[in-house]
């Protein structure tokens, strides 16, 4: 059987945790620069600039582009065949996560009893979405999310009756009324199906797609280009002041439901959807 | 939409000349404070103690910094959402508050109180945070240090880039910005 030391594993992973707080994707980038060119608003294409030119500074000084360095959220696929040693996975990932947010100068946000507070001191615990997969490797998604905009995420159990036009409504009412507070431009990472809480996971799992990338069923690929133009027609724009740049993408992920039940939900991110991929 | 540069302590006749949608510079000393000091300040405020802050003309940013590298002034600084700050900054604007720094619209209460005691709300850019760092030349804790990144700093700003998002006579680029955009 194939072996992968625990140790290995917090070393990517806090390597990582740094990375996505420094340097942004290309899609996500390539997405600013064009909106930066098409935007009409004169206050948007301010923000827009202002975005691009933060993300270069970003990288060139090994600084945070976003002073909210998110939970660290980390999406694993764990091949059945793979044994970890010297140590568990779960510790691993979280050493990972306490190394590079302390090394790497990144804000702590996490507070260890959401009523009674206290800090944590280290961002820990990552908030793990674990998979078993067939295979000998481990692919890990690491994606600092921020607060801004998973607070104007929402989920509805809405009735099967409500159909397309209601995952319509639901989109385009959320995004109206979050208005600037997740920092649009957006990424909108939308779960169809599931129960309640692998419609929530769904959408954020929808953010992990590539910026530019259609859903692999045509069906869902139409209803992704449909709800964007939706989106962007409410005019929102960039930070709220306005603008035909309000999202840059719209993800679907869909699951098989109750016969009951039509859970949807939105999962937003803002403009600095920082995530990296490695496959171990 | 005009551009003006502004130096902090804010005057009552600087404030009124701001329309929404204005480009501002602004230059001088800003406290930072955001959810937990809000809750202790007007705590305070509420038991008739002295605030660890002057309030008088200053102007808040509602910012929790990442940490502070070495050879730097402070971390990535960019503002935070306001509308948490809604419940606890008509009690800030009626001691003499008259600027407030963030992202994301006001409420309607904060709004009235901003009318009543002739304040502004600005906006900076969300997310460009390493961007805004460079316009902070110094930061020190001044209380609550216990907070860590929500304790409250006094940051010495230089032409910190802002828009103008709602005026005292209630305008608000929000709904203005958004209205000419809109296809629906």
């Amino acid at each position: 059987m194939k072996e992968l030391e625990a140790a290995k594993i917090t070393e990517v992973v806090a390597l990582l945790c740094k990375e996505a707080n420094f340097e942004l994707e290309d899609d996500v980038q390539d997405a600013l620069e064009k909106a930066f060119e098409k935007e009409e608003s004169p206050a948007g294409k301010e923000v827009l600039r202002q975005i691009v030119e933060n993300s270069r500074i970003a990288r060139s000084e090994q600084i945070p582009m976003c002073q909210d360095t998110g939970l660290a959220v980390i999406f694993a696929e764990l091949g059945q065949d793979l044994h970890i040693t010297g140590g568990d996975f779960e510790t691993a990932i979280n050493e990972g996560v306490k190394n590079g947010y302390t090394d790497g100068y990144l804000r702590k946000s996490s507070l260890a009893d959401p009523i009674r507070g206290g800090n944590t001191g280290d961002n820990t615990p990552a908030v793990i979405h674990l998979t078993l997969v067939p295979g000998d490797r481990l692919k890990l998604w690491i994606v600092p999310k921020g607060g801004g905009s998973e607070n104007m995420s929402r989920i509805a159990m809405m009735k099967p009756a409500d159909g397309v036009e209601g995952i319509k409504k639901f989109v385009v009412d959320n995004i109206r009324a979050a208005s600037g507070n997740p920092c649009p431009p957006v990424i909108v990472g939308i779960g169809i199906g599931g129960t309640f809480e692998r419609c929530a996971q769904l959408a954020k799992k929808a953010l992990l797609r590539e910026i530019g990338s259609k859903h692999s069923d045509p069906f869902y690929a139409d209803l992704e280009e449909e709800l964007l133009g939706l989106v962007n027609d409410l005019g929102v724009g960039p930070m709220g002041f306005g603008g035909i740049t309000t999202a840059l993408a719209v993800h679907i992920e869909v699951a098989p439901r109750h016969i009951a039940s039509f859970p949807v939900s939105m999962n937003l991110n803002c403009h600095a959807a920082r995530h990296k991929y490695i496959e171990l | 939409m005009a551009e003006y540069s502004l130096k902090t302590p804010l005057k009552d006749e600087d404030i009124k000349k701001l329309k929404a949608g204005d480009k501002v510079s602004l230059t001088g000393t800003v406290y930072t404070a955001r959810d937990a000091a809000h809750a202790r300040l007007v705590a305070l405020l509420d038991d008739g103690k002295e605030l660890p802050i002057p309030l008088e003309g200053q102007v808040i940013y509602y910012v929790g910094p990442s940490p502070t590298p070495p050879g730097k002034a402070i971390g990535s600084a960019g503002p935070t959402t306001s509308y948490r700050m809604d419940p606890y900054a008509p009690a800030l604007l009626d001691n003499g508050l008259k600027g407030m720094i963030g992202k994301g619209a006001r409420n309607d209460a904060v709004v009235d109180s901003m009318k009543k005691n002739v304040a502004v709300y600005f906006a900076a850019t969300g997310g460009a945070a390493a961007l805004i760092s460079r316009s902070i030349t110094s930061a020190e804790v001044v209380a609550y240090e216990d907070l860590g990144a929500e304790a409250v700093r006094k940051l010495t700003v230089k032409d910190f880039p802002l828009i103008v998002a709602q005026d005292c006579q209630g305008g608000n680029v929000y709904e203005e910005g958004q209205k000419k955009y809109r296809k629906e």
